[in-house]
């Protein structure tokens, strides 16, 4: 156990490293000069001098990354083109948005899927099981802003019931909270939904041409202890390392939703900063995101190992 | 966990079934035919098949994979695939079972019947520890508490024979050799002190020696328990050693059954000589063992007449190609079918 | 496997006429197709006709769909804006397809080093969500149609990769593989005659359902401004443009939507269906973990 999160461990470090590669070579790849780019009408030389030494473009390129490595070790990604805010600082600002529309997107998803995934597999070829595969077949092609466009019609439009944008801090006003969350994770939770509906039911139904399901029946246990105690332990296990994995692209991946929905995340922290051209913010952004998905990938893998007994061992 | 001192009880026979007539068998099947929808067609694995088993007595079902003998017990205990059409009466205990509903024939089976499958790596659930999996039939049927629940497990783990087993209680199958898990299986179907034990193939899947105390085993525990056994094998070395009467089954259908001695002695189908034929004989060591030409019939395309007519030694008429023969008596409780009973070659 | 590699595509097109939803999404693909190439002169009005009295009209005979914020006619730019859907997802998934295949025949044909250097550096594409990656790389060329095909192909490349790399690796043991070895005969020829035609199979299907997603990127790309540039109709763009106005004119929010789901449906369906015949393994973790656009 120790040995494989240790693996693991080492794996995302060195993929990590690529990461923050890639992320420092986006700059590099600015036609012309980042900074002046940046400015570009603002342009002033005191601010550009400054702006340049900071992100020291004038060293050679080994160690302008090597320079970029370390202070990101330090949590130091740079200053904003356009604020001179640091760059971890405005991140951090918008982590709470984000992680509330996507932790909201996922429950919501949750609770959809798992029992329509649960019961299309119990009961397979029945009419609700036909009826879970035309859901998540709609749900996986439907573009989430196109939902969420409908979505803002139907609840903001025609009924008025709920604001068609904004938000509210959770922590100001959970209820205007609440009523800004639902149609924004409403929207990314259906395609959620339908990934893990055929997710759990292609689990499920693995798990029931399995042997010891056929033993727990051979037992005379009842359908239900059946199902939740041998078929879901075994069938969940993988549905969890899913779902974590749901939510870790949701917290990278809900630009378009939080920019039709005027949500101050990370997406539209990244949106602004290529608007901008406040290429710093953006390659914090995405650092950061890709950095945060690697951590969920390794925690979902170590989480794997300790709900499978049998992992531990290998 | 440390083992703690002190010896387990001995089982209690909480919620025993009174015993019956000792001359009513314990489960009769007549005339079961099961069919099974595929996507070519309707496959008949199971065809008129009738036998019974006593208390304390052992019925050896012996075939080819294929032949329909696990078939036959998963349907008449309601475990059939759901694509299975099953006719024909079954009784469990004087009750008939094809005509109780699921959750009356749910509570039967674990309570009455225990079952030991072939392949002991993945019958056992991975993700629960051994104990809870010998457990939970005892909560199940006979009302026990968790707690009560665990102690019998731990009970049943040592009447197996496995090792300080409080402490095994708590580890998972896949810290367990094969032998060893077998054994656990042993104990869960025994867990309810059934009247019948099923065994498909329960040794199939171990090394020689793990078999023979497998059986060893099985043969003990039915001594001690007065069950009733089904055991189902390839095998008839196994056969020889375990079995009271023997069924033969070839393409769905009882070509040879009768007391294990008689069958042993002087088998009358073809069938039932060719696998006696074919099993390794200590006294002829080293002599080139005879196989059966040909394979099974696939129950997709049985033949009309007699199923093993296209591999048959004998070979007697059209008569074998276009017409079942009927099951007849060639001694007292041993019957065969076929129309030449022990004849040796055409 | 898929095995006999010469009976299978005539296998899943057999297949696949007698599957409903299959037959359902080739028609769908076959219109859009058309449309994509004659899309121009289909469309009943100029792209980009404005007609300042005539704005945000709903549907009427002289308008199908509907006139926009400009008034322009909007089943017009819808039929146009297919062209560039398909464009971007043919030419995104092609780049995708290409490097992928080649990354993954490297990697498991010679395994060592190069398997090491070639995946880590997948490993490391495959570590950032998808669409974040893609906006980033389109970030810094500067947005426009051909930085999206670039940025998209660039994000879909390691699933390619990953897929070819395991089909090679499974293949490369089999007897008539390693006899082909055995008698000497080039890489290149064992890789083109024995290697390709057995991975065939899995990248047919990969292929098929990564169109849905690159339309699908292509779209959300477009809705940021970072595809093609206005006065060019998207689909994603028009969205964008509408999104304001949804709730006086609902058209502006429907027609452009609904093209977008029913061509990535189409491809899903096909795709499903080709995966059911050629390549019938369940769901994979993996391919979950991937499948969010």
């Amino acid at each position: 156990m120790a040995r494989f999160v240790l693996r693991r461990l080492l794996q995302s470090v060195v993929v990590l490293l690529g990461v923050t590669l890639v992320v420092f070579l986006l700059l590099q790849l600015v036609p012309g000069d980042p900074v002046r780019v940046a400015l570009g009408t603002r342009f002033d030389q005191q601010t550009y001098d400054a702006l340049r030494e900071r992100s020291g473009l004038d060293r050679p390129l080994v160690a302008q990354y090597v320079g970029y490595v370390g202070h990101a070790l330090t949590g130091d990604l740079g200053v904003s083109f356009r604020s001179g805010q640091p760059v971890t600082t405005i991140v951090l600002e918008r982590l709470p948005a984000t992680l509330s529309l996507a932790v909201t997107a996922v429950l919501l998803a949750l609770l959809v899927a798992f029992p329509l995934g649960v019961l299309s597999a119990v009961r397979s070829g029945s009419v609700l099981d036909h009826a879970a595969r035309v859901f998540s077949q709609f749900g996986v092609s439907v573009p989430d802003f196109w939902m969420g466009i409908m979505g803002i019609l139907l609840f903001a439009g025609v009924l008025g019931w709920l604001p068609p944008s904004g938000y509210v801090a959770l922590t100001e006003d959970p209820a205007g909270w609440a009523s800004h969350v639902l149609l924004p994770a409403a929207a990314v939770g259906l395609v959620t939904a339908s990934i893990l509906t055929r997710f759990i039911r292609s689990s499920v139904l693995e798990v029931l041409s399995e042997d010891y399901v056929r033993t727990a029946e051979a037992k005379g246990l009842r359908s239900r202890i059946v199902v939740v105690r041998h078929v879901l332990r075994n069938a969940l296990i993988p549905v969890v390392t899913v779902v974590a994995v749901q939510l870790a692209s949701l917290i990278g991946g809900v630009i378009v939703i939080e920019v039709l929905f005027a949500w101050p995340g990370v997406g539209r922290l990244t949106y602004d900063a290529v608007q901008a051209r406040d290429y710093p913010v953006l390659q914090g952004a995405v650092l950061f995101v890709a950095a945060l998905f690697l951590l969920m990938n390794l925690l979902v893998d170590v989480l794997y190992a300790r709900l499978d007994p049998r992992i531990g061992v290998r | 966990m440390r083992e703690r001192s002190g010896r387990p009880t001995r089982p209690g026979h909480a919620g025993a079934p009174a015993r019956r007539d000792p001359a009513e068998p314990v489960l009769a099947i007549e005339d079961l035919t099961v069919t099974i929808g595929t996507r070519r067609g309707p496959a008949r694995a199971v065809a008129g098949v009738d036998w019974s088993v006593r208390a304390g007595q052992t019925l050896a079902l012996v075939g080819e994979s294929g032949s329909g003998k696990s078939m036959t017990v998963l349907a008449a205990t309601g475990l059939a695939p759901r694509a299975a059409r099953v006719t024909g009466r079954v009784r469990l205990l004087g009750e008939e079972l094809t005509v109780l509903p699921e959750p009356r024939r749910r509570r039967l089976r674990g309570r009455h019947v225990g079952f030991v499958f072939q392949d002991p790596m993945t019958s056992l659930n991975p993700v629960l520890t051994v104990g809870r999996q010998v457990s939970e039939g005892c909560e199940e049927h006979l009302g026990m508490t968790r707690r009560q629940a665990r102690e019998r497990a731990v009970e049943l783990l040592d009447l197996v024979g496995i090792p300080s087993p409080r402490r095994r209680a708590d580890a998972y199958p896949h810290q367990f050799s094969g032998g060893m898990r077998q054994r656990v299986v042993i104990a869960m179907a025994l867990s309810c002190e059934p009247d019948l034990l099923i065994a498909d193939e329960p040794t199939t899947a171990l090394d020689v020696t793990t078999q023979a105390q497998i059986v060893e085993l099985v043969a003990d525990l039915r001594r001690r328990l007065g069950t009733a056994v089904v055991w189902i094998t390839h095998d008839l070395g196994v056969v020889a050693g375990v079995a009271d009467t023997v069924a033969v089954m070839y393409g769905g259908r009882i070509v040879e059954q009768g007391p294990v001695d008689a069958v042993f002695a002087a088998p009358s189908h073809p069938y039932t000589r060719a696998l006696l034929a074919a099993r390794p004989d200590p006294a002829h060591r080293g002599r080139e063992l005879p196989a059966i030409q040909g394979a099974p019939p696939s129950p997709l395309d049985l033949p009309a007449g007699c199923a093993f007519w296209p591999r048959c030694p004998v070979r007697g008429d059209a008569r074998c190609e276009h017409e079942l023969p009927p099951l007849v008596p060639v001694a007292p409780g041993h019957r065969v079918r076929t129309f030449y009973p022990g004849r040796e070659d055409a | 496997m898929s095995g006999h590699p010469d009976g299978t595509p005539r296998r899943a097109l057999s297949a696949l006429r007698h599957d409903p939803p299959a037959v359902a999404g080739t028609v769908v693909l076959l219109l859009l197709l058309v449309v994509g190439v004659a899309g121009r002169w289909l469309a009943p009005a100029g792209v980009n006709d404005v007609d300042v009295d005539g704005m945000l009209r709903p549907p009427s005979p002289d308008h199908p769909f509907g006139t926009d914020e400009l008034g322009r006619d909007v089943l017009s730019r819808v039929l146009v804006a297919a062209r560039v859907s398909l464009e971007v997802g043919l030419v995104s998934v092609g780049i995708a397809l290409l490097v992928g295949v080649t990354v993954g025949l490297l990697a498991g044909w010679y395994r060592g080093w190069v398997d090491n250097v070639l995946m880590r550096g997948m490993d490391v594409l495959f570590a950032f969500p998808v669409l974040l990656l893609a906006v980033a790389i389109v970030a810094v060329l500067g947005p426009g149609l051909l930085t999206a095909m670039v940025a998209i192909g660039v994000v879909y490349t390691p699933i390619f990769a990953r897929v070819t790399r395991a089909g090679v690796l499974s293949v490369r043991e089999q007897v008539f593989v390693r006899a082909a070895v055995s008698i000497g005969a080039s890489d290149a020829r064992i890789v083109r005659r024995h290697v390709l035609p057995n991975i065939a199979a899995p990248l047919i299907v990969q292929t098929s359902l990564s169109l849905a997603f690159a339309i699908l990127s292509e779209a959300a790309l477009s809705f940021l401004g970072l595809g093609i540039q206005p006065p060019d109709p998207a689909w994603g763009r028009m969205l964008y443009d509408g999104r304001g106005f949804v709730t006086e004119a609902w058209w502006l929010g429907v027609f452009p939507g609904a093209a977008i789901f029913l061509t990535v449906l189409a491809f899903n369906l096909v795709g499903d269906a080709l995966r059911d015949v050629l390549d019938p393994r369940q769901l994979t973790v993996g391919e979950a973990r991937r499948s969010r656009a």
